[in-house]
């Protein structure tokens, strides 16, 4: 019986660290690769190159003028992110806790809008964009942007909310705080792990994102990085060391922050989705 | 005194609507309203057709390879559904029982989906690729003693798709293993306390409580899966490079394909409305189907 | 009132006795507010800015041609330094985000002064009907057509529009060729001797096919292609087309009045069958796009390729010992083979920009002999100025050669619907995996002709 329990727990352990080996493998490979050359990199098949070709790097970072679009990055997802927390959550603390009519209706349609992509519209944004005379801007890309992430966050955030217990708002207004004053002070500080799933799935979102960027901007200088990385692969999608080496400058940045973060952002991913759990029983009630 | 409060209430969702407005519903009308035109999308819109139903038709009856497109979509979630998410679920299952390296775990599970696609699919293509890549895979596979698995997995167009819903499930599967977790540790220990002392072995209290108990969770992680693997498209131009003769085609990729290759814009409005409809229906089917089953 | 939640946060109960995070946001939080609101302020009126302390006439171009761009980058250095007029070239990249690039653009009417359009000609007529083209006839006729007779008369074909065109577009010359191509088949000198001994390539659709179990024997990978990408198999089929049955019947089949079910075409489209079946295609061609089969031939591991001589530039900077030649594609009958060639990138001018004098002067000056001289032998492409060909490295020359030969799809004056062709497209890609036999193609192909004939004959 403990023979038993001891293999099943070796066979889980087993598991686990299979599974850990497949999602840090192809990273490693994408760096040993990177600093290999394009003689090497099929002959030399060991995961620490013989060689190591920084090189590579330095190219990569010059061709791919990675340098201005990871500034541009950093400065988009920053106010993206900034400004979909204030804004949903305010929208959110709304219709959490404030009457006014068509509070439900209103509430219904961001959700439907989270469930209804629409592929293509980039072209319609585009005019609009061209006739608000935001194409081409930073301003006109991060208001694209937070509308992405809009319907999620504020769902999210409502959610939150609605389980807050009112106390804490009561004694608030007691104090003489105002309705802007309750969410600023009591609303928002409380409301850290939601806050984490929202600024981290926000965050991921605007950082990946490449599409809306390359249609919005007319300039090299307003792109994002991953512009930056699309027009680097279309010319070097076969030079392997080359691109791998631009693939890592991408994905640097964001593993560093994860592992930065990720007491954070795994805590609260975590507690967000016992959240996930939450609303999902309440959205059970609304159908 | 009321009407105001209701007007100060208004502030509060007005950037949201405002945002939601100008960003979401005017283009979404505006698609809606090309959907129903024959239009090139360069031309002056005047000179453009109205066509009525005639783009949904020909989309329904008259288009194979958006239906093939459709069916590999459906093929890419479906794998998710069942591969990615069982696997993340055990995953999850398997940490809220070690609660030792649970954190080393949740870290380095996590990792796959904080990369972009297309990272992912460029790497990928690089390590699967036979021809022009480094040929690891099948490289493993010879070094286990197991020549005959290989393949040409990306070359094939029987084993393309596959292997493209495979790298997908290795870049998804992080979210639906943190959201299980969670959901895992919500189960009070007691109740499974309760159950052994009631004598219950470890399947059936798995069978009782815990099943019951995830069903919300796995049904919004469902919903969630389906959503994301219908629309995945990057990484397939990162794998394969683009659609495969159809082996590879998804509704996204048919859409843009549409819109650039045969200017038909007002086709790929129709094509996008569409698309958007089947996942409605479908998200609506889930919650219906998994209604039915909590009761 | 205390309870017990986990929200509480001690010493919350009552605000006035401030715990340090409120105190963090309430004085920190609206001054980061402020300053990320004066940051998007200032970034959206950037450009505003930028644009005042340019000089006073600039260009603005957008190109998609990766391999170009450090040399286009000289030329606006020169050119500036001649005349003072600053030239903004900006790359989008790859060729297929450009045209959406360019279709987004033409939408919201903020075309730049000089662009390309890429495809076919079809789209060109349907930018000039917008009104996004400038008819260059007249600038092209001055001084007794001085501009005009700078170029080959094939690049300029594609660019041009004959009387009475089925496009319904206004006679004249659109755009501006920068350069010429032609697409012919290459192969690797040393792979092929150690193929055949002789090392000469095949002239033979029989004698190329028979070299399939050759290359099986001695695990080499055949033509490789960038079929991946529709445009580079109708390429090859319609060069096949032509050589079967001429340029009268293929143009007839577009017109309607010949079907693709006639016994010509499943001759074509049996080419590939054969192709495929006797193993001299390389594996995954169809997985192919055309950077990746450049990669192949230039490291040596094909001994074939399909493509155009912009390759030559590539396969420089990727292998420039490769030791390779430029043949036609076997013929498979016994009339003179035909391939595609003519204008390889031209540009536009925008019909709407504020400096039109200024962007045709400029486009003169780069297809003068000079900068065509300089820009062929930095990018090795062929120049469209035929009066540059003095300097051209031996293998650009081998490509000129069959110059003769050449036609081009843009040059005709029928076009086939875009959904036939990606269908044929399609087809042939689903033979060469093995997927479906010519006949089966033929049949689906002629099918979604009669339903465009259709289409067409409503509207």
């Amino acid at each position: 019986m403990r023979i038993k329990k001891i293999t099943f727990n070796l066979l889980i352990h087993l598991l686990l660290i299979s599974v850990a080996i497949t999602c840090l493998y192809p990273l490693l490979w994408m760096v040993s690769a990177s600093f290999k050359t394009q003689d090497t990199i099929f002959k030399d098949i060991f995961l620490i190159p013989k060689q190591l070709h920084f090189e590579n790097y330095v190219f990569a970072w010059q061709k791919g003028g990675f340098g201005i679009n990871f500034l541009n990055s950093i400065f988009y997802t920053t106010s993206v992110v900034f400004g979909i927390v204030i804004i949903a959550s305010l929208a959110a603390y709304a219709f959490s806790r404030l009457r006014f009519p068509g509070r439900s209706l209103l509430f219904l349609v961001f959700i439907t809008a989270m469930m209804i992509p629409v592929p293509g519209s980039f072209v319609p944004l585009y005019v609009l964009l061209n006739k608000l005379h935001l194409r081409n801007t930073p301003l006109g890309y991060i208001l694209c942007m937070i509308n992405v992430g809009l319907s999620t966050s504020i769902f999210l955030f409502k959610t939150f909310f609605d389980k807050m217990p009112k106390e804490l708002e009561d004694a608030a207004r007691i104090d003489g705080c105002s309705k802007m004053g309750i969410w600023w002070h009591v609303m928002l500080p409380l409301s850290k792990p939601v806050l984490a799933v929202v600024v981290v799935f926000n965050a991921l979102t605007v950082w990946n994102e490449y599409i809306l960027a390359f249609i919005i901007f007319d300039s090299r200088k307003f792109m994002p990085l991953q512009v930056a990385l699309q027009v680097f692969q279309g010319e070097f999608v076969t030079n392997y060391p080359l691109l791998m080496a631009g693939l890592t400058i991408t994905a640097l940045p964001v593993i560093l922050v994860y592992f930065l973060m990720q007491k954070y952002i795994v805590k609260g991913v975590t507690s967000g989705a016992v959240f996930f759990i939450l609303l999902s029983l309440n959205v059970f009630v609304i159908l | 005194m009321k009407f105001k409060s209701s007007l100060e209430n208004y502030v509060f969702v007005l950037p949201a609507v405002l945002i939601f407005s100008i960003f979401y519903i005017y283009p979404f009308i505006q698609v809606l309203f090309l959907s129903f035109f024959d239009w090139d999308g360069i031309v002056s819109f005047k000179d453009a057709t109205f066509l009525g139903w005639g783009n949904f038709k020909e989309i329904i009856f008259d288009d194979p390879i958006w239906w093939q497109a459709m069916r590999n979509a459906g093929y890419i979630t479906l794998i998710a559904l069942i591969f990615q998410n069982l696997l993340a679920f055990l995953l999850a299952w398997a940490c809220d029982r070690e609660i030792r390296m649970k954190n080393f775990y949740r870290l380095i599970f996590f990792i796959p989906p904080v990369f972009s696609e297309i990272v992912v699919g460029l790497a990928w293509r690089f390590i699967i690729n036979d021809v022009e890549g480094a040929n690891i895979i099948n490289r493993m596979f010879a070094a286990m003693g197991h020549p005959n698995f290989m393949h040409s997995w990306l070359s094939d167009p029987k084993t393309a798709l596959t292997t493209v819903a495979v790298v997908h499930c290795w870049k998804g599967f992080g979210w639906g293993f943190l959201i299980f977790l969670a959901g895992l540790q919500t189960i009070p220990r007691e109740l499974y306390e309760a159950a052994r002392v009631d004598g219950a072995n470890a399947w059936e209290s798995f069978k009782k409580i815990t099943v019951p108990l995830m069903i919300p969770v796995t049904v919004l992680v469902a919903i969630l899966t389906v959503l994301g693997s219908m629309q995945s498209f990057v990484l397939i131009l990162g794998l394969v490079g683009g659609e495969f003769a159809g082996h590879t085609s998804v509704p996204v990729l048919r859409i843009l394909s549409s819109m650039r290759g045969s200017s038909r814009f007002g086709y790929a409005c129709a094509q996008g409305i569409s698309f958007g409809m089947v996942l409605v229906i479908i998200s609506f089917i889930q919650y219906r189907f998994s209604k039915k089953v909590t009761e | 009132m205390k309870e017990q939640s986990s929200w509480a946060l001690p010493g919350l109960f009552g605000l006035r006795g401030a715990i340090p995070k409120v105190m963090f946001y309430k004085s920190h939080g609206k001054f980061l507010l402020i300053a990320l609101g004066l940051l998007l302020f200032m970034s959206g009126c950037g450009n505003a800015k930028n644009d005042a302390s340019k000089p006073s006439v600039s260009i603005s171009v957008w190109h998609w041609m990766t391999d170009r761009e450090p040399a286009l980058q000289e030329l606006a250095k020169k050119y500036v330094a001649q005349t003072g007029v600053k030239i903004d070239f900006e790359l989008f990249a790859p060729s297929e985000a450009y045209s959406q690039k360019i279709r987004a653009a033409a939408q919201g009417k903020n075309l730049p002064d000089i662009f390309g359009v890429l495809g076919e000609k079809k789209t060109l007529s349907s930018f000039i009907k917008a009104g996004h083209v400038l008819n260059l006839t007249s600038y092209m006729a001055e001084n007794n057509n001085a501009w005009k007779n700078t170029f080959f008369t094939e690049a300029l074909a594609v660019n041009d529009y004959a009387q009475g065109n089925s496009y319904g577009i206004e006679p004249g010359i659109y755009g501006v060729p920068i350069d010429i191509m032609t697409i012919q088949m290459l192969y690797n000198k040393t792979l092929l001797k150690e193929l055949t001994g002789s090392g000469n390539p095949p002239t033979k659709f029989e004698d190329f096919i028979a070299l399939g179990p050759k290359l099986k024997e001695k695990n080499m990978q055949g033509l490789v292609s960038g079929w991946g990408e529709g445009w580079m198999i109708d390429c090859l089929t319609n060069n096949y087309a032509f050589n079967i049955m001429g340029k009268d019947k293929v143009l007839k089949t577009y017109k309607g009045e010949v079907s693709y079910t006639d016994s010509d075409w499943v001759k074509v489209f049996s080419l590939f069958k054969q192709m495929k079946d006797t193993g001299v295609l390389a594996t995954g061609v169809v997985t192919m796009v055309n950077k990746t089969a450049e990669q192949l031939f230039a490291s040596g591991k094909a001994v074939f390729a399909f493509n155009g001589s912009w390759c030559v530039n590539v396969y420089k900077g990727m292998n420039p010992n490769l030791n390779y030649g430029v043949m036609l594609p076997p013929a498979a009958t016994d009339k003179a083979m035909s391939i595609w060639g003519g204008a390889g990138s031209s540009f536009m001018i925008n019909a709407g920009s504020k400096n039109k004098q200024e962007a045709v002067k400029f486009l003169k000056w780069l297809t003068e002999k000079q900068q065509q001289e300089s820009l062929s032998t930095v990018t090795s492409n062929l120049p469209a100025n035929k009066n540059s060909l003095a300097q051209l490295p031996a293998i650009l020359a081998e490509f000129s050669r069959n110059m003769g030969l050449s036609t081009h799809p843009n040059a005709w004056d029928v076009s086939e619907f875009t959904s036939v062709t990606e269908n044929l497209d399609r087809g042939v890609q689903s033979i060469i995996i093995g997927e479906k036999t010519p006949e089966q193609v033929a049949v689906e192909v002629q099918r979604v002709k009669e339903r465009e004939l259709v289409k067409k004959m409503i509207n």
